[in-house]
């Protein structure tokens, strides 16, 4: 058990952490973070698999650099639309996610 | 039924956890050592760091790329506020910015220490990314960080425009980047990216130089502008 497996096995347990969050949090912000725990994990795979064998691998490395600026932009984006969606609906939840559809018949 | 299916939910992420576990302490070493052919090739690329090797040069299209995704992701925000609401909206000009509290002014005083600092800091690790770590994109999210304490700091009002300067601006960098790309491809024997020998380095510098430049702006976009939207959130529409 080297120390870059136990950075693997962190990552793999937080992109899991991750996913749970983003399935089982109704609130848009939560499920964004979720996303962000998610992106951090894999980000921790790619560079402790990466450095396995001692030597640290520069292409491994570079790609997640270009994944973290990725997963900023798409986490900007993100919360525009969730702040659309608050201001379209007053709701930070989507649609038909939660109790009841209150995304069904909104002026019925 | 919710309960059930939550627990549902736990008991597949542990199930996929055990798995990704099971599969990482069981890997094989990998047969590719990716590592040694960066560092067999690394004379050539023009820089002696071989993360910024990597992603300027061996793999310079992933980056090309990425600024790609960085400039729709810009575009895609932008869009979802021009409809409806004033922000954005021409003509609007935003409220002047509040006396501030008094527990601001440590923070008022610490920004204007520290951004000065901050844009040196971001100019050195651009120069830094040809030999150590460093380069264009730490430099561009320390000048974006340094906009984004300007703004907590209540020093730069959120913008509630993207004016054509900032457009401009924020496209030059990926201009640059498409550019030299399409130099390269166009050049007899060329390829993608392939930079011709002895100006590796130099080209490297200026695309860098124009990425920090664009992505900082950009990055510092990401705050402002939804902070913006934030600031007259309070004014609802009738």
């Amino acid at each position: 058990m080297t120390s870059a497996l136990i950075y693997a096995l962190t990552g793999a347990a937080l992109f899991l952490i991750g996913v749970a969050g983003l399935i089982l949090q109704p609130h848009l912000l939560r499920k964004i973070i979720g996303f962000n725990i998610m992106a951090s994990g894999i980000f921790l795979v790619l560079v402790g698999l990466g450095q396995r064998e001692g030597s640290v691998d520069p292409v491994s490395q570079a790609m997640v650099l270009t994944g973290i600026v990725v997963s900023v932009a798409a986490t900007a984006l993100a919360l525009a639309l969730a702040r659309r969606l608050l201001d379209l609906t007053g709701k930070m939840r989507l649609p038909g996610s939660g109790e009841g559809m209150p995304g069904k018949k909104p002026d019925a | 039924m919710k309960g059930v299916l939550d627990l549902l939910v736990i008991v597949l992420c542990l199930v996929l956890g055990a798995a990704l576990w099971w599969a990482m302490l069981d890997l094989p070493s990998s047969r590719i050592h990716l590592a040694e052919q960066v560092a067999a090739k690394l004379d050539a690329s023009g820089v002696t760091h071989p993360v910024t090797a990597v992603l300027l040069n061996f793999r310079g299209y992933d980056t090309l790329i990425e600024v790609m995704v960085l400039f729709v992701a810009l575009i895609g925000m932008l869009t979802q506020a021009e409809k409806g609401s004033q922000w954005l909206s021409a003509g609007y000009r935003p409220p002047p910015l509040p006396a501030p509290p008094f527990h601001l002014e440590v923070l008022q005083w610490l920004a204007r220490v520290l951004v000065p600092l901050m844009i040196l800091t971001a100019g050195y690790l651009l120069w830094a990314g040809a030999h150590r770590a460093g380069g264009a994109f730490q430099a561009a999210a320390l000048l974006a960080g340094a906009g984004v304490l300007l703004n907590l700091a209540g020093l730069l009002p959120a913008w509630t425009t993207f004016r054509a300067g900032m457009r401009a601006g924020s496209i030059t960098g990926l201009l640059f980047f498409v550019l030299a790309a399409a130099a390269t491809a166009a050049a007899p024997h060329g390829h993608l990216l392939q930079y011709p020998a002895g100006w590796a380095g130099m080209l490297i510098l200026l695309i860098e130089t124009g990425l920090t430049l664009s992505l900082g702006l950009i990055l510092a976009g990401f705050f402002l502008l939804l902070s913006a939207e934030a600031s007259d959130g309070s004014d609802t529409e009738e």
